[in-house]
C-alpha cells in the first residue's frame, strides 16, 4: 500500500501525534473524552505497541506479558512508597525492573519456539501470579493489593522538603498532579515516544532481522546467524513497554494488585494486537483503543438502557431483543469479547488495518476499471503497514 | 511413612484429573495437529452437565410441611420423590454418577460440532492462530455457562454412600492416620478405568489401529482409501467425552464454577508438554507424576524449607523439563519440532 520513506514516516508520526493529543476533542462526540478512559487508551496502547514488537516482528506468541505489567505496577508503587511521589523515578524503576525480569524469563523461554514458547511464558506468568498471591505477600500485599499509606517513608520527598500534608499526597510530575487530563497527557506523550521508538525499530536493520526470523527461522540459522540475541532483545524491549504501561497504571491510580498478572490479562493484549493488526505499526494502538472503548460502553449498558433503545418495538419483540442482547452487555461483555476474538481470527487475521487496506484496494480497483485500465499492482497482495 | 502414603494418595486423584484432560488434549494434538485451548472449557462443560442433571432431577413443588403444626409451613419436595418415593430420593442422591449417562452423548455432540464447525477450518493455519481461536472459544463457552448458572460455585455432594472417608491405613496396616475420602478413591478408580478404556480402544480395535496409523502418517493412510478425516472427527468427539467425564466426576471434589476450565487448562497444558507433545502414555504418566509432586510440595515440612513451592512446583518442573528434555518425558521425534 504505502512504501516506507522517511517523509511518509514523518507524516505518519505527525498525524499520529496530532490525533493522540487532540483525542479529548474528537472523542467527545462518542462520549469517550473523559480522562479516566483516555488514560486507559494510552496505557493499553503502550502495552500493545510493545507486545507487537515481539509478536508482530518475530512471531513469538507470548502468553505471559501480563507478568511484566504487574512487575511494573508493583515497582512503581514501591517507588512512591519509599522514594518520592514524583512519577519520574516510578516510571524509570518500573521500566528497569520489568526489563531485568524480561531478561531472565526471556533467556530461558526463548530456548524454545512455537507453542513451547507460549507455554513457557504462560508458566512463568502463572508462577509470578501465584507467588504474588502467596509467599510474596510482604512485597505485594496479596489479595488486598499494594496501596500507599500516610506513614510511608518517601525518602526523597522528605529530603527535598516537600511539605507534609494531611492526606496521602497525589502522584506528581514536577509539581503537576497526575490525575485527570494532565495524567492523560503524561501517558499520551509517553505513548507517542513509544510509538516513535517502535517505528524506528520497524525500519531498522534490527527490525528487518526480526522479520527474517519470523518468516523463516530455519534459513536464518543455516546462514550461520545466532538468532537468540535478536529475539531476546525484542523480548526485553517488549517487556519494558509492558513495564512502562504497568507503572503508568500505578501513576494514574497508585494501587497494584496481582490480578493484573493473571494470564487472561495476557490474553487481552494479544487480542488488542490481533484486532488492530499484527505486525503493523498503528494497528495495536487502534486495537487497544477499540477494545477499551467498547468495554467501557458495553459494560455500562444494562437492561433498562436496552429497553429504552428498543422502545419502538411491540412489547413481545422488545422483551425478546432485550433478553438476547443483555447476554452480551454489562456483565456479559466478556462474551462479546470472546466472540469478537473468534470472528477476527477466523475472518480477518490481519485485523482492522487489513480490513481497511482491503476496502481501500477495492475502491481503487473499481476506479481503475471504470477508467478502463486495470491496475495489476493494485490487486497484488499488500503487506499491511509497510 | 503415614504422611508419605497420604500425600501419594492425595496426589493421585488430582493427577487423575490432570491425566484425563491431558489425555484428551494429546489425542487431539496427535491426530489433528491442533492446539486446543478450549479443552479446559470442555472439562467445565462436563461438570455443568452434572449440575444441569441435578437441577432437572430436583425440580420441586411446594408441599405442606406436616411436621410443623403451629402454622402453615411449606417445604420444597422434588417431583421425583413425590412420584417414586424412596427410589426417587435415591436417584437424586446418585445425581453425579448418573450424569455420566447424560454427559457422554452431550459431550460427544459438543465435540463433533466443535470440530466440524470450527476446528477443521484451522488445520492449515498456524499454531498461533489455532491457539487464539480456541482461546476465544473458551471465553465464549465459559461466559455462556456464567450467563446460565451464575458466577458462584455450585456445590455438588457425592452420593451418601460415598461421603465418608475410607480408613486406608487400617486396611494396609499403617495406622489410623491414613484416611481418604471415598469419593476421591472412586475418582481415582474412575480415571484409571477411563484411561484404560481409551488405551484399549486405540490398541485393540480396528478403528483404533487406523487412528494410530493416521497419527504416524496421515497421508499414506488417506492414500490407502481410508477416510481418515472422519475418524479424526470421531477422535475429537471421544477426547471431548473423556475430559467431560473427568469434569462430571470432579464436581464433588471442587464445586464447579464457570472458570474451572481455565484453571485446569493451564495446568493440563503444562502436563502435556512435560509428558511430551503427542505421546498418550507421556500425558498420563506426567499427569499422575505432577499431581503427586504437587501434593508433596504442599506438605508443611516442605513448605517450611521452601515457602511457596506448592504454588509453583508444576511450572518449575515444566521449565526444567523443557530445557533439559525438549521433547518432554516421552515425546516422539518429529512432533512439533520447530
Amino acid at each position: 500500500m504505502i512504501t516506507a520513506t522517511p517523509r511518509k514516516d514523518l507524516l505518519l508520526m505527525g498525524i499520529f501525534t496530532f490525533a493522540v493529543l487532540t483525542m479529548p476533542i474528537w472523542l467527545a462526540p462518542i462520549g469517550a473524552s473523559y480522562p479516566d478512559l483516555l488514560q486507559r487508551f494510552a496505557i493499553f496502547g503502550i502495552f500493545a505497541i510493545g507486545f507487537n514488537i515481539l509478536f508482530g516482528l518475530t512471531g513469538y506468541l507470548s502468553f505471559g506479558h501480563a507478568a511484566f505489567l504487574g512487575v511494573g505496577s508493583y515497582t512503581a508503587v514501591w517507588s512512591f512508597k519509599l522514594l518520592s511521589m514524583s512519577v519520574v523515578p516510578a516510571v524509570i524503576f518500573g521500566v528497569i525492573t520489568s526489563g531485568l525480569f524480561a531478561v531472565v524469563i526471556g533467556y530461558i523461554s526463548l530456548r524454545r519456539s512455537g507453542i513451547y514458547f507460549s507455554i513457557l511464558t504462560l508458566a512463568f506468568a502463572q508462577m509470578s501470579y501465584n507467588l504474588a498471591y502467596s509467599v510474596l505477600t510482604p512485597i505485594t500485599n496479596g489479595e488486598t493489593g499494594l496501596q500507599l499509606s500516610l506513614n510511608d517513608p518517601r525518602a526523597l520527598d522528605s529530603l527535598v522538603g516537600v511539605a507534609e500534608t494531611s492526606g496521602i499526597p497525589p502522584t506528581n510530575f514536577f509539581g503537576i498532579e497526575m490525575s485527570g487530563y494532565s495524567g492523560f497527557y503524561f501517558c499520551a506523550i509517553l505513548m507517542i515516544i513509544g510509538f516513535y521508538i517502535s517505528m524506528r525499530i520497524f525500519r531498522s536493520p534490527f527490525g528487518m532481522m526480526l522479520r527474517a526470523v519470523k518468516s523463516n527461522s530455519n534459513r536464518m540459522s543455516y546462514t550461520g546467524l545466532n538468532m537468540r540475541p535478536y529475539t531476546l532483545t525484542a523480548f526485553v524491549i517488549s517487556g519494558m513497554y509492558a513495564g512502562l504501561a504497568g507503572s503508568l497504571m500505578a501513576v494514574t491510580d497508585p494501587l497494584a494488585g496481582a490480578e493484573r498478572m493473571q494470564w487472561t490479562a495476557s490474553g487481552e493484549v494479544v487480542l488488542m494486537t490481533i484486532l488492530g493488526g499484527v505486525g503493523t505499526l498503528i494497528g495495536p494502538v487502534i486495537g487497544a483503543g477499540v477494545i477499551k472503548y467498547f468495554e467501557n460502553i458495553f459494560s455500562a449498558i444494562n437492561e433498562n438502557v436496552l429497553h429504552g433503545i428498543f422502545d419502538f418495538l411491540p412489547e413481545v419483540l422488545q422483551d425478546g431483543a432485550v433478553a438476547v442482547l443483555s447476554l452480551f452487555v454489562g456483565e456479559g461483555w466478556h462474551l462479546t469479547l470472546g466472540m469478537l476474538f473468534m470472528l477476527i481470527v477466523i475472518f480477518l487475521p490481519g485485523g482492522i488495518v487489513e480490513g481497511f487496506s482491503r476496502i481501500y484496494e477495492r475502491i481503487r480497483n473499481k476506479n481503475n476499471s471504470t477508467n478502463g485500465k486495470a491496475d495489476a499492482v493494485g490487486s497484488a497482495k499488500v503487506q499491511p503497514g509497510e | 511413612m503415614d504422611a508419605f502414603v497420604l500425600q501419594i494418595l492425595n496426589g493421585l486423584d488430582k493427577g487423575g484429573s490432570y491425566a484425563l484432560i491431558a489425555l484428551g488434549l494429546t489425542l487431539i494434538f496427535g491426530t489433528l495437529g491442533v492446539v486446543n485451548f478450549a479443552h479446559g472449557a470442555l472439562f467445565m462443560l462436563g461438570a455443568f452437565c452434572a449440575v444441569t442433571l441435578k437441577k432437572i432431577l430436583t425440580i420441586s413443588k411446594q408441599v405442606k410441611d406436616e411436621s410443623i403444626t403451629f402454622f402453615d409451613a411449606f417445604k420444597e419436595v422434588p417431583y421425583l420423590e413425590i412420584w417414586f418415593g424412596e427410589t426417587g430420593a435415591a436417584i437424586i442422591d446418585y445425581a453425579v454418577p448418573l450424569s455420566i449417562l447424560l454427559a457422554i452423548p452431550v459431550m460427544l455432540l459438543v465435540g463433533l460440532a466443535m470440530e466440524r464447525g470450527l476446528i477443521r477450518f484451522f488445520y492449515k493455519r498456524t499454531h498461533a492462530e489455532q491457539i487464539l481461536v480456541t482461546f476465544g472459544l473458551a471465553i465464549v463457552l465459559q461466559e455462556i455457562v456464567k450467563a446460565f448458572f451464575g458466577a458462584n460455585p455450585v456445590p455438588m455432594p457425592p452420593p451418601d454412600l460415598l461421603t465418608g472417608s475410607a480408613d486406608i491405613g487400617a486396611a494396609i496396616g499403617l495406622g489410623d492416620s491414613v484416611i481418604y475420602p471415598w469419593w476421591r478413591l472412586t475418582y481415582l478408580l474412575f480415571a484409571a478405568v477411563i484411561i484404560a478404556a481409551v488405551f484399549c480402544f486405540l490398541q485393540f480395535t480396528t478403528f483404533g489401529m487406523v487412528v494410530r496409523a493416521g497419527m504416524q502418517d496421515r497421508e499414506t493412510v488417506g492414500l490407502l482409501g481410508i477416510n481418515i478425516e472422519r475418524r479424526f472427527t470421531i477422535v475429537f468427539g471421544i477426547a471431548a467425552v473423556v475430559s467431560g467425564l473427568a469434569g462430571v466426576m470432579y464436581t464433588p471434589i471442587v464445586p464447579p464454577d464457570y472458570h474451572l476450565g481455565m484453571d485446569f487448562l493451564v495446568l493440563s497444558f503444562v502436563v502435556v508438554v512435560v509428558g511430551g507433545m503427542g505421546s498418550l502414555g507421556g500425558a498420563v504418566t506426567a499427569g499422575f507424576l505432577l499431581g503427586i509432586l504437587q501434593s508433596f510440595a504442599s506438605m508443611n515440612e516442605v513448605k517450611e524449607i521452601l515457602p511457596g513451592i506448592d504454588q509453583i512446583i508444576i511450572f518449575l518442573v515444566a521449565v526444567v523439563i523443557l530445557l533439559v528434555r525438549p521433547r518432554g518425558l516421552m515425546g516422539r521425534k518429529g512432533v512439533m519440532e520447530s
